[in-house]
């Protein structure tokens, strides 16, 4: 090897040997019997007296949001992805968790999991917001509405996001949706939104602009609950990432209330399926041949 | 009301006249697996047949089962491991001590998404090493930001396979790549054998364990979401049998780092 490669692996040996003693953080740590810091603040005297989602904010972003802050996104969270119906894909997870007696952490922890899918939660949400920075960006450097839906729109996709080995979100995400085109949370959000003065956001103003091209350009895509969300956090200036944080817990409301309900249920009384539910088209009957 | 129906290519099943909640018979791949197959498979057998749906060859099935025992138990130093054993030391239901195992060693560094990706170059760029010089360097670029539509993984950060935090290739691993080639019935663990060197100086770093495996499950005809779902389900035993031990030991006798953090320190 070069000693331009020697010189990188005795820096690479430095680091290992440096990282196995220490973890240099500045989100906190545990004093154990005196106090907790949490991003340079004591989490006993300075943030005791925060509501949790002030916490999750400010363990996210650094900063506690202003009280209206702290209600879009509260509500965010309450309107948009609490529902506690066990059909749901999430939410069906800890409903086969307690409705087979396991616990229901471990059915909320794995629907929180399964959260991170492609045709709802968290891959399109994240997607989303990204989307609405890029066409903002790409309004920004001059280019027409139009013409970046359109070039999206009729692009090869790679991939769908409803079936086949590799999906991904929408190609224009956060319009349209799965079971029915019409989302009944939108009225109640931006009822929110203009109740704390969030309803004249400039990624907001974006959505519905968007909205209004795709009723030309693809009518059958209607603007789900998912562009609300991250329009409204896009103009709290929350980053992807951010967003992403934000709304790794959000299912956790609907999750928590199917698991419960299932656990007052008859045990393996959630939807048990005959044997011949199995639509069956692979090889015929056969013999196994030992090698 | 229409009956809710799951569709399956490998799996059915005829109901008893008793019950047409219980079965009779089950089905695999066309095999009757209670009757026919549980004499007369073995555990690697049955995997493959799962997931490819016809029978493995003798060669398939030696390379799946040495695969299988290479990836058994990464060790106690291993992230995901140490997750399982962290649910164990603390007394943690055993069944979160899995989830932490899948979720730990899910990763891009050393885990199935790492190996997918890694399967995915080699079904693109195949036995051709120019074509991995410039798969590499794209994903060095794609490190820096040249990405696509933000999602939940980020960009990998390094070469797939390959460890970026190693100096020299590990002998385990060595051990390992010339067993598994030897036994192969195709050319990919063979030529990354010949090759090893050459894709070590391509992205300073020494191959890892993902990196044997992804070419194993490309010998063996995996897809990328089968190597990802395969390389979780086979480093599962370690796990399970490490989390177990730390269990009965507990917490006391398990790595705390009580004077590791350095709270208020920048992450240099």
């Amino acid at each position: 090897m070069s000693k331009t490669n020697h010189e990188m692996d005795h820096l690479k040996l430095n680091e290992l040997l440096k990282n196995s003693n220490i973890w240099p953080t500045e989100m906190g740590g545990w004093q154990p019997g005196v106090d907790v810091s949490f991003r340079g603040k004591s989490l006993l005297k300075d943030l005791n007296h925060l509501s949790w989602m002030s916490l999750v904010i400010y363990s996210i972003t650094g900063k506690i949001p202003e009280p209206k802050q702290c209600e879009l996104y509260e509500g965010i969270w309450v309107i948009s992805t609490s529902f506690p119906d066990p059909r749901l894909w999430n939410n069906r997870i800890a409903t086969l968790a307690t409705n087979s007696r396991s616990t229901p952490v471990l059915g909320i922890s794995a629907g929180i999991a399964v959260s991170e899918a492609t045709i709802y939660g968290h891959r399109p949400l994240i997607a989303t917001i990204d989307f609405l920075y890029d066409v903002q960006n790409k309004l920004d450097q001059g280019q027409n509405l139009s013409d970046i839906l359109k070039a999206l729109y009729h692009s090869t996709a790679p991939s769908y996001s409803g079936k086949g080995k590799n999906r991904s979100p929408a190609k224009i995400p956060g319009f349209g949706r799965p079971i029915t085109p019409v989302d009944e949370r939108r009225k109640p959000l931006l009822d929110l939104a203009k109740k704390c003065q969030y309803h004249q956001g400039k990624i907001l103003q974006l959505a519905f602009d968007i909205e209004q091209q795709l009723k030309i350009i693809a009518p059958q895509l209607k603007m789900n609950i998912a562009t609300l969300m991250a329009a409204l956090c896009a103009d709290q200036n929350m980053s992807p990432r951010e967003f992403y944080y934000f709304v790794s817990l959000c299912f956790s409301g609907g999750i928590l209330a199917c698991a419960i309900d299932a656990e007052t249920h008859h045990e393996g009384s959630f939807f048990p399926m005959p044997c011949n539910a199995i639509r069956y088209s692979g090889k015929p009957r056969r013999q196994w041949k030992n090698m | 009301m229409t009956k809710p129906e799951i569709h399956s290519d490998f799996w059915d099943e005829d109901p008893s006249p008793e019950n047409p909640f219980t079965p009779s018979a089950c089905y695999c791949s066309g095999y009757n697996v209670y009757d026919d197959l549980l004499p007369n498979i073995s555990w690697v057998e049955y995997l493959y047949l799962m997931f490819m749906k016809e029978a493995p060859t003798k060669q398939q099935s030696t390379l799946l089962n040495a695969l299988s025992v290479a990836l058994a138990n990464p060790g106690p130093r291993d992230n995901s491991v140490q997750a399982a054993m962290s649910a164990g030391a603390g007394g943690s239901t055993l069944a979160s001590s899995l989830i932490a195992a899948i979720g730990v060693g899910a990763g891009n560094l050393g885990g199935a998404h790492e190996v997918a990706i890694a399967t995915s170059c080699w079904q693109k760029f195949g036995t051709n090493l120019l074509l991995w010089q410039s798969g590499f360097n794209d994903f060095i670029k794609q490190k820096d930001g040249n990405t696509s539509r933000a999602d939940v993984w980020l960009p990998i950060e390094h070469a797939p396979g390959f460890d970026p935090n190693g100096t020299h290739c590990a002998e385990t691993i060595i051990q390992t790549l010339n067993y598994l080639s030897d036994i192969s019935p195709n050319n990919h663990l063979a030529w990354l054998r010949e090759h090893r060197t050459d894709m070590e100086k391509m992205t300073n770093s020494p191959l890892a364990m993902s990196g044997v495996a992804a070419a194993a499950f490309v010998d063996l005809g995996f897809e990328p979401s089968q190597a990802e779902m395969l390389f979780m389900l086979l480093r599962l035993p370690g796990a399970a049998a490490h989390a177990l031990e730390q269990h009965e030991t507990g917490w006391k006798d398990f790595p705390f780092f009580s004077d590791g953090l350095q709270v208020g320190v920048p992450n240099s």
